[in-house]
């Protein structure tokens, strides 16, 4: 049997030894970036756990005191008076009606611009329009608010219309806050619509079909979870949304039945109730958090929803 | 038919055409351009540009109605460039821009009054790589017909009947609610080119369509062509040469002519002719250097 020598690189080319493919030096480098980057994907679960904690705990109090059933149901919120009532319809009406209002103004104009951005307009007109509209997204919502509070409500509703309001309404809040919420609505479903392959508009307009057939029946349905992940964020900032609210929708807590009434939201709640003198441990303490567990709750519920629907109805590509 | 004075026309270009300087031997190149009867589709002195960039230059070439004409040369030669330029897909892109005429059954396609949508209908395109939408096999089918307002009494009949031609009904019939994505690539191709049947056109353009595809299913879209010829006019971009020598009956070479001050390279046709001609005894140097592989 003959002794079996190893082909190194010196066989194939002389005057070279004979190479290992062992590793011959250890990756301190990488270890140490996978470390980092394994500490930050961890922190950001704790974190979000830890909120969660946060509010739970203060809440479970809360709910030692009041029931869920009058909490949820009851229409009648006073937390701070010595005739207590903690009902937070009240609350919960003046969201819907802002937040309705404001995804009312914003999913349609939203997605007409991402349509728009996506489907029609030239890249170079594109170029220029995107970083408008998303700077439009960085106007700090105090702006917002004051501008719905004193343009929209005062001069236009009361002023030039002459409606029939008080100095705060859940329209102004609302249309104003849909305005805030359309570059969000677009910049992310217009990331969707783009990333379509360009094959299948090509496709599509080979059978004979125009720009808003395309649209409506191929881009549309393949870009339909980046769309309603869209709106999905719309929805949360809508529900979330607290300087508009708190200085355009108005500050007492009760049932809104028209938009041209004033109502209290959840958010415009917490903030006000948050600047007060509660005092650590009080009910009116664990309040701010039942209701701010119940926000939460509201927006996990939109999440799984458009999960549900996105799983649905999208078509892959 | 204009030929030698077209010669003149390339070095006499305005300020934005790059300027091309063609050998003499060009002047003569297209007086043996054959007549084709019947021609359904015919090109005069087209020209096709990305804004400045002219990637096709002076094409004069007839099309026969219910013939498979292939379009033959190496990369950069404006075949695929001309091929789209005969549906006005270019008008998708930006930048592209059409000289020349462009007539289909008599009727210039790029006339203000004419419809690109109309013209697409009637001149459908199958493309390199296939592209079903991201919908059911049925829905594949049904889409063209649904856009463009066909009037089908039975859209089942419509969908099984465009499906049989193009030779994919047997292995789909049980799976057509299923997505076109969970087919092979040579019967995607076969979906696409249903799908375009499905819009009953009269021509269909073919762009490499068998360049993703392995042999067999190369073999298998051949001889879908070869039965469609008898219903529609097919013009075919090819690669492959004896795809072209397979099914074509004419085949048009071109080649890709780089400028002498810019570098920028043009396609031009160089010889149209019966397949069987281009193959066995091309008339130009250049054809027979790239038939036989001495080039390109």
């Amino acid at each position: 049997m003959s002794t079996l020598t190893p082909v190194g690189g010196s066989a194939l080319l002389p005057g070279r030894p004979a190479v290992s493919l062992r590793s011959n030096r250890p990756r301190h480098g990488e270890t140490f970036v996978r470390f980092l980057l394994r500490v930050a994907a961890i922190l950001t679960i704790v974190i979000t756990g830890g909120i969660l904690i946060a509010l739970l705990v203060p809440s479970i109090e809360f709910f030692r005191t009041v029931s869920v059933f009058d909490f949820l149901f009851g229409d009648r919120w006073a937390p701070r008076f010595a005739d207590a009532s903690f009902g937070v319809l009240p609350l919960v009406t003046a969201t819907a009606w802002t937040s309705g209002i404001a995804l009312l103004v914003a999913i349609p104009l939203g997605l007409g611009a991402a349509v728009f951005l996506s489907e029609y307009a030239k890249p170079g007109l594109r170029k220029v329009l995107k970083p408008v509209l998303e700077i439009l997204a960085g106007i700090p919502t105090v702006v917002f608010g004051l501008f719905a509070l004193q343009f929209v409500q005062a001069t236009v509703f009361r002023g030039l219309f002459d409606l029939d309001t008080g100095a705060f309404s859940v329209l102004a809040a609302g249309l104003v806050m849909g305005v805030m919420i359309v570059p969000t609505i677009a910049s992310i479903s217009e990331d969707a619509m783009s990333a379509v392959p360009l094959s299948m508009r090509q496709g599509s307009a080979a059978l004979g079909a125009n720009r808003m057939q395309t649209t409506v029946r191929v881009v549309f349905p393949a870009a339909l979870s980046g769309i309603i992940a869209a709106i999905v964020l719309g929805v949360s900032r809508a529900v979330g949304e607290t300087m508009i609210v708190a200085i355009a929708a108005g500050g007492q807590a009760r049932i809104v039945t028209g938009p041209l009434e004033q109502g209290q939201t959840m958010t415009g709640f917490i903030a006000n109730a948050a600047l007060g003198d509660s005092r650590v441990g009080s009910l009116e303490y664990d309040t701010l958090f039942a209701v701010g567990l119940l926000l939460f709750l509201v927006t996990l519920l939109f999440n799984f929803i458009s999960i549900r629907f996105v799983r649905r109805f999208r078509e892959i590509y | 038919m204009p030929t030698k004075t077209r010669a003149a026309s390339y070095t006499t270009g305005s300020d934005q055409k790059p300027t091309i300087h063609f050998p003499a031997e060009h002047a003569e190149r297209s007086a043996a351009l054959p007549t084709v009867p019947n021609a359904i589709i015919e090109c005069k002195d087209v020209n096709v540009y990305y804004n400045a960039f002219r990637a096709v230059t002076g094409v004069d070439l007839s099309f026969g109605s219910k013939e498979i004409t292939a379009l033959i040369g190496p990369s950069g030669c404006g075949k695929s460039t001309l091929l789209r330029s005969l549906n006005r897909m270019n008008d998708l892109i930006d930048g592209a821009r059409v000289e020349g005429s462009v007539t289909f059954q008599g009727e210039d396609i790029y006339h203000k009054e004419v419809d690109a949508i109309e013209v697409r209908r009637r001149i459908g395109m199958v493309f390199q790589k296939p592209n079903p939408f991201p919908k059911s096999i049925y829905d594949n089918i049904a889409y063209g017909p649904r856009v463009i307002g066909l009037k089908a009494s039975n859209m089942d009949d419509l969908v099984e009947e465009a499906l049989t031609r193009a030779a994919l009904w047997p292995e789909v019939k049980d799976k057509l609610k299923q997505s076109a994505f969970g087919l092979s690539g040579g019967q995607q191709q076969r979906l696409c080119i249903a799908r375009t049947i499905a819009v009953k056109p009269d021509v269909i353009l073919m762009d490499e369509p068998c360049s993703s595809l392995d042999p067999i299913a190369t073999s298998r879209i051949e001889d879908l062509m070869y039965e469609l010829r008898e219903d529609y006019t097919i013009i075919i971009v090819t690669h492959n040469m004896q795809q072209a020598a397979r099914v074509a009956d004419r085949t048009a070479f071109f080649t890709a002519l780089a400028s002498e001050e810019t570098g920028d390279r043009t396609g031009l046709l160089v010889e149209y002719d019966l397949t069987k001609k281009i193959f066995e005894s091309p008339a130009d140097q250049r054809t027979e250097d790239y038939i036989s592989g001495r080039f390109g």
